[in-house]
């Protein structure tokens, strides 16, 4: 039982951190909160939909009823159905391709940054021209032409267009990482390079990389929808990008089907502004000045002479 | 000078690789798209139409890949993009500069009104850093920049073109009554139809312009020199415009000359969403017919203006920010 303890203990006091991580500020809460939500949503809630999302019905393009919520689409597919089960695809994309592109920057970024010479050189030319290219249009032509539509191409094509920021950021924090004192008795005790890059540095750049993921992850979402828009997914599955194809496709505005096009777009909005919350809520755990003192606009002269500045400052550094 | 050298040296790279990609990409499909095309023609066409195509996009010609790439190079030094399949026989070169005047003056003159409010907001927001602007600004800007513009657009339109018929929800002017030139019916319409777009285009990237301020002048505002203005008790906006804004705005200018480059492509899906005749529209023209020749083409000029914008924004850095005339290295 004893030896059990330790990891026990340790795994309590990472959630442990991990719940005031996301108690610590407000918009960080309620970020992770909607977050939260739309994972449940894209998880667990096709199986709670009765209507099959895809079969069309009688009910032509009916406005939102009790019997179809937010109404249906041209051939009576029910529009509720189609939000909760393009869920599925929309978040699981996103936040997949998220995660694997992120982790492409980090490797990119701390590797060059760390290593310098050649391999930063080679590394950062790579990351600069992908840097220039521009995404939307080189994920277009790559879609066009890459035979076969579905998730795994949208997929390479987010990834491949969307690493390179990340890269750059990191690179410049681990260049500056690299002369500190820590990394350089790391060095002293003869630790690994693999060790040192990816225990001694990148744990103290992890608010960089929660920022990069959450950036990320809301480009793929938006990408892959544009790209979905545009026909340049597989048409065959219920996502929201292809539900936007359809009902541009079906002239759904020129109909006054509101309800059609409007749900996928508030989703991907409000799922979007929650990541994009939590990144600024980062931001300011981070840095302290873009913090908001509530209630209060200090003369900078007074703040600058020390008179009281907001006690949850304080609380929070700690 | 070294510096401006080595950048030119590195987009001369990138768009090396831009073209490379643009080559490489359309072959890595199986099936020549040419071919895939002229498979749609046949029995609509004349053998000898087809063998005229054949001919005219370079295909059946069994030239190894090295001497395609050679001749593709030759071709785009000499300005030929290909033949467009949309708008047969009109060259892809063409069809671009017709788009790109639409695209240039729509995107051009929103990014500039985008900047100027964005930026003026942003330096606002931060000047009254804790009050009720700045702690509802800001999060609903997040929010607006998180939303697809596509879907903006798509309400725009719905919302004030179709529901309440202010404006016209369809192309870039009237092409029944009015004849594109320098009349005023014309004038009048284009900018009838612009406002949807451009206002779309505007809400869509303001938010970056006050946050990127925003959290700037932030920073700025807790230097020293602003602390002394206000010591020495100086009026608040001459603060904050002469002193905090004008020393936080260069990453913004930095920003807009970089938002040049993308003039071009900023818009694709607002101009689709709006059928405006801009490069947007052409695209998804082209993504429509398979025309790979056109979509090639938009791509690489989409490249070479954002490279140029690119360059633009070093020369602009060395001539506003003395540090980076003196940096060696790196």
């Amino acid at each position: 039982m004893a030896a059990l303890n330790p990891p026990a203990s340790g795994f309590a006091t990472r959630l442990g951190a991990l719940w005031r991580f996301t108690t610590l500020n407000r918009k960080v809460s309620v970020g992770i909160i909607v977050i939260a939500f739309f994972v449940l949503m894209a998880t667990v809630g096709p199986l709670l939909v009765r209507q099959d999302p895809t079969a069309f019905t009688e009910d032509l393009l009916q406005p939102p009823s009790p019997a179809h919520w937010l109404g249906t689409t041209q051939n009576g597919q029910d529009v509720f159905a189609q939000v909760v089960d393009g869920a599925r695809d929309s978040v699981a994309l996103g936040f997949i391709v998220g995660i694997l592109t992120t982790a492409i920057s980090v490797v990119v970024g701390v590797v060059s940054g760390y290593f310098g010479g050649v391999i930063d050189e080679l590394f950062s030319l790579v990351t600069n021209v992908f840097l220039v290219l521009p995404t939307l249009p080189l994920a277009i032509l790559l879609a066009a032409f890459l035979p076969y539509k579905g998730p795994l191409t949208l997929g390479i094509v987010i990834g491949v267009t969307g690493w390179s920021w990340g890269a750059r950021v990191l690179r410049s924090q681990t260049l500056s990482m690299r002369g500190r004192d820590f990394v350089e008795a790391a060095q002293a005790r003869g630790e690994s390079s693999f060790r040192i890059v990816f225990f001694e540095i990148l744990p103290n750049e992890t608010a960089l990389v929660a920022a990069e993921l959450l950036g990320t992850v809301i480009y793929c979402i938006l990408a892959e929808a544009g790209l979905e828009f545009l026909g340049l997914g597989n048409l065959s599955s219920v996502s929201w990008g292809t539900m936007f194809f359809f009902s541009q496709n079906s002239d759904a505005l020129l109909l006054g089907a509101w309800w059609w096009f409007l749900p996928p777009g508030i989703c991907i909005a409000v799922l979007g502004a929650a990541l994009a919350l939590v990144n600024f809520g980062i931001d300011e755990i981070a840095n302290p000045r873009l913090r908001t003192e509530r209630g209060q606009k200090p003369s900078l002269l007074k703040r600058a002479l020390g008179i009281p500045a907001a006690p949850q400052l304080q609380e929070e550094t700690a | 000078m070294r510096h401006l050298l080595r950048r030119a040296a590195f987009y001369a790279v990138a768009l090396w690789v831009a073209v490379t990609l643009n080559f490489v990409i359309p072959r890595l499909s199986p099936g020549n798209p040419a071919q895939a095309m002229l498979a749609r023609l046949h029995g609509k066409a004349s053998p000898q139409a087809i063998h005229a195509l054949e001919i005219l996009f370079g295909v059946n010609t069994h030239a190894s890949l090295w001497e395609q790439y050679v001749q593709y190079l030759g071709n785009l030094l000499h300005g030929d993009l290909g033949v467009s399949v949309t708008y047969l026989p009109t060259p892809v070169s063409q069809v671009i500069t017709r788009d790109l005047f639409w695209t240039l003056t729509l995107v051009g003159v929103t990014l500039v009104i985008s900047f100027v409010i964005g930026t003026l907001l942003g330096a606002l927001v931060a000047w009254r850093h804790g009050s009720a602007l700045d702690s509802i600004l800001p999060p609903m800007f997040t929010f607006l920049s998180a939303i697809p513009y596509f879907w903006v657009a798509l309400i725009f339109l719905y919302v004030f073109g179709f529901t309440l018929g202010w404006f016209p929800i369809y192309g870039g002017y009237d092409a029944d009554t009015t004849t594109p030139g320098m009349n005023l019916d014309f004038i009048v319409s284009a900018l009838q139809h612009a406002v949807l777009p451009a206002f779309t285009i505007i809400i869509g990237s303001i938010a970056g312009w006050i946050l990127g301020m925003r959290n700037t002048m932030i920073t700025t505002l807790a230097e020293d020199y602003v602390l002394m203005a206000e010591a020495k008790g100086l009026p608040e906006r001459r603060i904050m415009l002469t002193y905090a804004a004008r020393n936080a705005i260069l990453p913004n200018i930095t920003s807009f000359a970089l938002s040049l480059g993308f003039v071009v492509s900023g818009a694709l899906l607002t101009e689709i969403v709006f059928s405006y005749p801009g490069i947007g529209y052409a695209l998804l023209q082209a993504v429509e017919n398979h025309d790979y020749s056109l979509i090639e083409g938009i791509f690489l000029l989409i490249v070479i203006a954002v490279l140029a914008a690119n360059f633009l924004a070093d020369l602009a850095y060395v001539v506003l920010d003395p540090r980076v005339r003196h940096e060696r290295g790196r």
